[in-house]
């Protein structure tokens, strides 16, 4: 079987061979819990976390000792939002965070919601952009935290995180990052851009899955209530056996991604302007969703009028792309994301993530502008819709009869 | 360097670290995608979960996967604890992890209450003390199949009859006996086992939970819906799949493997006892894993043994990996009713699958040398 391109790099990415060469040792030869304090085996395994520990810290500019191991953003953005919230839920109940954000926020938020706290939940523009302004004014006495993310999974359009940092720091109120799509792909400094939180994905950045990392800020010292206890790991704010062969995977991927970041952003954004500029440019009725200028290099979100989101899927099954998030794109709703962008739902339900990385090349961009643009140009003419629209038919001024 | 603390972790089987390289180079999908290298992603977890389950001899849709253990245990005593609103009480052990005894720490401060419950200087909980304390405000039963730092099981299946009697729930920490003993958790009638892959050789960073599909549980993850919406996050794809290569090594091999153990656990007592006579193995008197020998030996330092140990090449513990290095001495042997002054001496020894018995043979002269030494004053000389 011929393999499809893959697409889809904000659902996953390969494990890079370099982060693999890394790991394996850890399985079998190199095997020991790093809570072993009484042998070398326990030993190395820690001497490899510190040095996993430190890589991830790097590529934030934070200090190692703030770095929480996780198994994956999922449970860092649980851990972060719950954990501030309980630790200081007399100091207020109040939590800001834009209708965009990825569901292990927003789902953490409905669950506090339910535990008696209040959320605010931030519309965004048509650009998928945040409006400071709008921002500030929902910041009441009683606000604790405010999480938006780096950048969004779907769209790929980057939040303006420094000057959150710096509303959330004059305000004195909590700030976390979900930057499960930022890290690797922008510049982020922990410092420079006032982040209190941060949550860290792996597999999102050629690493393994199933581990994650949580930054917490130690000066102005942000103190969480954890959700897993027992045996006392990560300085009581996370128990569990740490997975060495996965934190020096997390390591050695942002070591990787730290140093080849501004080469791989110049590479992709080509790629990505090209295979725009080959859809975008060879049809009409075609719109891009996101804003053009703030977003990854890896991401192209574009929404097909006049043709039907399934049958497109279908069309372009040779290439692994998403519509809509991975984590939502077994059900049949369009995207939220786009849907509070303000995208009717008609465009919703075509639009199609392109997400581009590490081995996308140029010969698999020009085939997929190639698959997409015939199958788009193959449906459209079975479309009577499509028709009228070419002898000229204004359809937003059509009655529809009912049947 | 001999590595005999097979309780702390295991090196991975042959075959798991190849299936967890395999699942990381081949399958880039996220399982919940919809496209092909999604769909094979999909199939890959579930055909793991289907080998999981074979082993535990349940079906596939009891199997939530986990980051391990510890979120295991959490999952199902704080899941089933606020399924129930929060109110009652749990009844658990003395000895049990302290990834269960935390949470239930944490259910108490929210109202609930915790019923802690002895254990006989064999380190075993009395069925009969169960029943008792047994109420119609019980919420939860939490008692571990075998205990991390001396291998004494307990009498799970008498404490499941007493559950099902009283229709309460009853979860098992099965995170040391899994792999060591066969379970059968159906027979045994248990409504929620926590698994770790990688104490017997499996992957870490990957365990289970297994849910009686009659109980509803609150999910601590929230978010993307994975796992029935049992809890979210993307899978730890490669993890599983190592996690499925560790069951399928197992699959009718536990018992085997059991009695090549026993036999060389019983070799190493047998020589330890005659060469260091006042040596107390813990829990000798109870039923225990296969691999497991807590080693009591008076006026000697546990941690300081462990360390002459470790430079004479050998990989023990004084107690539980999660907590060595710290000072306080271990709750286990404490509600087995040794004094804080023996806790302090204890050793554990635990072996496993790589474990020959070249490695035994030549442990217990080094033990013996050692303990010679510390109880001279001499260890570093």
């Amino acid at each position: 079987m011929k393999r499809p391109i893959y697409m889809d790099y904000q659902a996953t990415t390969p494990v890079d061979p370099r982060v693999l060469t890394a790991m394996l040792p850890w399985f079998t030869e190199k095997f020991g819990n790093p809570a072993s304090r009484s042998h070398a085996y326990g030993w190395e395994a820690d001497e490899a976390v510190t040095n996993a520990r430190k890589q991830v810290a790097a590529i934030i500019g934070a200090d190692p000792r703030e770095i929480v191991f996780t198994s994956g953003a999922t449970e860092s953005d649980n851990l972060a939002i719950w954990g501030v919230a309980q630790f200081y839920r007399d100091k207020g109940k109040h939590i800001i965070t834009p209708t965009t954000e990825h569901k292990a926020v927003l789902d953490t938020c409905r669950h506090l919601e339910a535990d008696g706290f209040e959320v605010t939940y931030l519309p965004v523009g048509p650009n998928g952009l945040i409006d400071l302004a709008q921002l500030e004014a929902a910041i009441t006495p009683q606000t604790i935290l405010i999480s938006v993310m780096a950048v969004n999974n779907e769209v790929g359009v980057i939040q303006p995180i420094e000057a959150i940092g710096r509303l959330c720091r004059q305000k004195k109120i909590f700030f976390h990052c979900d930057a499960a799509q930022g890290v690797g792909k922008i510049p982020i400094d922990v410092n420079a851009m006032n982040i209190d939180m941060l949550s860290i994905s792996a597999h999102k950045i050629y690493g393994p899955k199933g581990i994650g990392a949580l930054y917490v800020r130690r000066q102005p010292r942000v103190r969480i209530k954890p959700f897993m206890h027992g045996g006392g790991h990560e300085r009581g704010m996370r128990s569990g056996t740490l997975p060495t062969p996965l934190l020096v995977g997390l390591g050695e991927a942002c070591r990787i991604a730290n140093e080849e970041m501004s080469r791989e952003n110049t590479r992709l954004l080509v790629l990505r302007e090209r295979l725009k500029e080959g859809i975008m440019g060879q049809m009409t009725h075609v719109f891009l969703n996101g804003d053009p200028v703030q977003r990854v290099a890896g991401n192209l979100n574009i929404s097909f009028s006049y043709v039907e989101g399934e049958s497109l899927m279908m069309a372009i099954k040779d290439v692994a792309v998403s519509s809509g998030s991975a984590c939502t794109s077994a059900s049949l709703e369009p995207s939220y994301v786009l849907r509070a962008m303000g995208v009717d739902e008609e465009l919703a339900h075509t639009s199609i993530r392109f997400g581009l990385g590490r081995f996308t090349t140029a010969e698999e961009v020009e085939h997929v502008i190639g698959i997409v643009v015939g199958a788009v140009n193959k449906l459209r003419e079975m479309s009577p819709l499509w028709e009228m629209v070419q002898d000229g038919v204004d359809l937003s001024t059509m009655k529809w009869a009912a049947h | 360097m001999i590595y005999l603390d097979h309780n702390a972790t295991s090196p991975a089987r042959p075959g798991v670290a190849e299936a967890v390289t395999a699942a990381m180079t081949a399958m880039h999908g996220n399982p919940s995608s919809v496209h092909a290298a999604g769909r094979r992603a999909r199939q890959l977890l579930d055909e793991a979960r289907r080998a999981v389950a074979r082993l535990v001899a349940v079906h596939e849709s009891r199997v939530i996967f986990t980051s391990g253990g510890t979120e295991s245990n959490h999952l199902a005593i704080l899941g089933v604890a606020e399924a129930a609103g929060c109110m009652g009480s749990i009844l658990t052990s003395a000895v049990e992890h302290p990834s269960v005894l935390m949470p239930l720490e944490r259910l108490e401060s929210r109202g609930m209450r915790v019923i802690r419950l002895p254990v006989d200087t064999h380190g075993r909980v009395d069925p009969a003390t169960l029943e008792r304390a047994i109420n119609p405000d019980t919420r939860l039963v939490s008692i571990m199949a075998a205990n991390n730092e001396t291998g004494v099981l307990q009498p799970i299946e008498q404490i499941a009859r007493l559950c099902r009697a009283a229709k309460i729930p009853f979860h098992c920490d099965a995170t040391q006996w899994f792999g060591k003993r066969p379970l059968a958790i159906d027979e045994i009638g248990v409504d929620l086992v926590t698994l770790s892959a990688h104490k017997p050789g499996g992957p870490k960073g990957c365990g289970a939970l297994i849910v009686h599909p009659a109980l509803s549980i609150v999910p601590q993850l929230s978010g993307g819906g994975q796992e029935r919406g049992r809890r979210a996050g993307t899978e730890n794809l490669p993890g599983i799949a190592g996690f499925a290569a560790l069951a399928d090594a197992l699959a009718g091999r536990i018992e085997e493997e059991a009695q090549r153990i026993t036999a060389l656990r019983e070799k190493l007592e047998d020589q330890l006892l005659k060469s260091v006579p006042d040596a107390l193995i813990l829990g000798a008197g109870a039923e225990r894993l296969p691999n497991t020998s807590a080693v009591a030996l008076p006026g000697i330092d546990g941690e300081t043994l462990v360390m002459t140990l470790d430079l004479a090449g050998f990989a023990i513990s004084s107690g539980a990996a999660c907590s060595s290095g710290k000072n306080t001495p271990s709750h286990v042997p404490l509600a087995m009713g040794l004094s804080p002054e023996s806790t302090r001496s204890v050793v554990r020894v635990s072996l496993g699958w790589s474990t020959t018995e070249a490695m035994v043979d030549s442990f217990v002269p080094a033990f013996q040398r050692s303990a010679d030494r510390l109880r001279q004053g001499s260890a570093f000389a």
